[in-house]
């Protein structure tokens, strides 16, 4: 280092400074905002469920009906996100490779399930899917039920999780060089090859990420689901929905018990998918 | 290896940045290399596209080794292509790229592994295998990209706008070096470029392109001296365009000036602004017409003459081409 570099350096800090409001205050800021949205509602929740002690709170949140919620919430939410992680992704892909007349439309349609209350959706996946609607009846003669069963719980978390991996390949792919699929022709490659070897290895990082939020999504989803799953315990019964049920029948422990449950489980859920990011992205460098 | 085009047209309907070609015919003489030059617009890239299979010409012919190999598709006509963006697999390490033609081609893996790094060592990246192309210069990821491509052994190497990326003193020494491994690995070579400097050092044969159609093909000594039209004489070296009746036109380093001491006539002209650049110096003079002309003369030799901005000179064009006016439209 030469003699200079000290003030250089310290100079570089003063005009960093003047971009952004220090350090200490954004850092305070963001913790207490962070701390009274988020944590403090979800610290009452943990308080509130260990009134009931442990035991209490292992009975209440073990109890047959709560484990096949458990069970039917975070299985749809897993199989949505698989869906949508493939069919988001081919969606994407499409939008972004062929133009085609009414792409803008069909762009802002993907959003529609960000936009429209969920239990509009709800009424009108049921009302599609119904036996009696227009693709209930022709898959229920093929013996296929959708609405009223497990089944129709994963088309509505497909519905509402689509636009999360939409919206997180699609970047990705728009950024992509052509040239790097065209290197990959000259050199020898089929199209399957230069897929698998060229595309997806920049595509799936943004495919997890857009996975973790369908699923997040897709556990936490209430309003399309109460319609379309017909709510039967045991058998179609959301976690969340059971939680409603139970406050509606004032059973506030109970319910917050389940609640710290599916709390846990979705935290290290994503805990879980995070690291398979960072490990993603190590793979990399 | 020679390869040869015969009258090939290409058009895009609608709007985009490609340029169309409109019936060319060209021949690039085997172990050789040679440049295809023209302005921005001018289809050179689109001619590329079409050798190496990336884009499918509407009419005419692809001949690699006097084999028609237009109907062959991109990744069965073993060409080696080198694009201006690198294109880099970036999540690949460089050994991993380089290698990546060789896999595809299920070669063993120890001889891959010989031959990356045989070709690592040509680029003079021998070190480097591990690294990701994120991690390298510009001017390192080139050399890269060139090693992929001679990776499969091409019969062909087609280079698009190679250095255009790079900064000039880059550019300037991977020419040098391009020169050598040419040298070394005389592989038949395609460059587009739309700089005459590198077309000439580089290659003894230019196509020199036009909006779709060549304008004059030849080597860098015939098509300098002997431009076969105005376009030509226009494009290569900076040349002023003189007033009168025929197209004609000097360079800027043919063009004379001396202190003016009284004379007058046609030939006397103002010094209007002057540059140093370096071992030259450059002047704009005004000419009795209107016309303003460029000229370079060497700096030892300007400062000779004692001339100054605003100074009455002499000018005396030394090498004039002319043509007959309408002959050609530009």
């Amino acid at each position: 280092m030469t003699p200079e570099a000290p003030p250089l350096t310290a100079r570089r800090r003063a005009t960093c400074r003047g971009v952004l409001p220090g350090f200490g205050l954004s850092l305070g800021y963001t913790l207490t905002y962070l701390g009274v949205l988020v944590l403090l509602p979800l610290g009452a929740l943990v308080l509130r469920a260990s009134s009931l002690g442990p035991a209490g709170i292992l009975r209440a949140a073990t109890e047959e009906r709560a484990l096949a919620a458990y069970g039917l919430s975070f299985g749809a939410a897993l199989v949505a996100a698989l869906v949508n992680a493939l069919f988001g992704t081919l969606v994407a892909w499409v939008l972004i490779r062929y133009p085609f007349p009414g792409r803008k439309l069909v762009d802002a349609i993907v959003d529609l399930p960000f936009a429209l209350p969920t239990a509009v959706a709800g009424i009108a996946l049921t009302a599609v899917y119904a036996p009696t609607g227009w693709l209930g009846a022709p898959l229920a003669g093929l013996g296929i039920e959708v609405a009223f069963t497990r089944v129709g719980v994963v088309f509505a978390l497909v519905f509402v999780g689509l636009p999360f991996v939409v919206r997180t390949v699609q970047p990705v792919l728009e950024a992509l060089d052509p040239h790097v699929e065209e290197a990959s022709a000259v050199l020898g490659a089929t199209r399957l090859q230069t897929f698998r070897a060229v595309i997806f290895p920049e595509l799936w990082p943004a495919m997890l990420t857009g996975f973790a939020l369908a699923f997040a999504r897709g556990v936490g989803e209430y309003g399309s689901v109460v319609f379309i799953s017909g709510n039967m315990p045991h058998r179609t019964e959301i976690a969340p929905l059971l939680i409603v049920t139970k406050l509606e029948q004032y059973d506030y422990d109970g319910a917050t018990a389940i609640a710290t449950v599916m709390l846990g489980v979705s935290f290290l859920a994503l805990l879980g998918i995070n690291a398979a990011q960072r490990l993603a992205r190590r793979a990399r460098t | 290896m020679s390869v040869e085009g015969i009258a090939l047209v290409k058009h895009f309907g609608g709007e985009g940045e490609v340029a169309a070609v409109r019936g060319v015919s060209f021949q690039a003489p085997a172990g050789r290399i040679t440049s295809l030059l023209g302005p921005s617009g001018s289809g050179k890239s689109t001619l590329l596209r079409m050798v190496a299979g990336l884009e499918k010409p509407d009419a005419g012919t692809v001949h690699i080794d006097g084999r028609d190999v237009t109907r062959i598709p991109v990744r069965e006509r073993e060409v080696g292509f080198v694009f201006q963006s690198y294109a880099l697999f970036r999540h690949m390490t460089v050994a991993d790229n380089v290698a990546f033609g060789l896999r595809i081609r299920k070669r063993p893996k120890d001889a891959i592994a010989k031959k990356v790094s045989a070709l690592l060592d040509l680029v003079q990246l021998g070190e480097y295998g591990h690294r990701l192309p994120d991690e390298l210069s510009g001017g390192q990821r080139q050399r890269i990209a060139l090693a992929r491509a001679l990776a499969t052994e091409p019969r062909v190497l087609l280079l698009d706008e190679p250095f255009g990326a790079l900064d000039t003193k880059v550019r300037v020494e991977l020419r040098e070096w391009l020169l050598r491994l040419h040298e070394e690995l005389p592989v038949t070579t395609l460059l587009v470029t739309h700089d005459q400097e590198e077309a000439f050092e580089l290659s003894e044969h230019v196509v020199l392109l036009d909006a779709g159609t060549v304008a004059q093909a030849g080597s860098p000594t015939e098509i300098y001296e002997r431009p076969a039209n105005p376009f030509v004489a226009a494009f290569v070296g900076g040349a002023n365009k003189l007033a009168g009746d025929r197209d004609a036109f000097v360079r800027p380093q043919d063009v004379g000036v001396r202190k003016a001491h009284g004379e007058d006539g046609d030939h006397v002209a103002i010094v209007e602004r002057l540059v140093r650049i370096g071992g030259y110096v450059k002047l704009s003079v005004a000419m009795k017409d209107g016309h303003t002309i460029t000229v370079q003369m060497p700096k030892h030799e300007f400062d000779e003459r004692g001339i100054e901005r605003g100074d009455r000179v002499l000018v005396d064009l030394r090498d004039v081409k002319t043509f007959p006016r309408g002959d050609y439209a530009i």
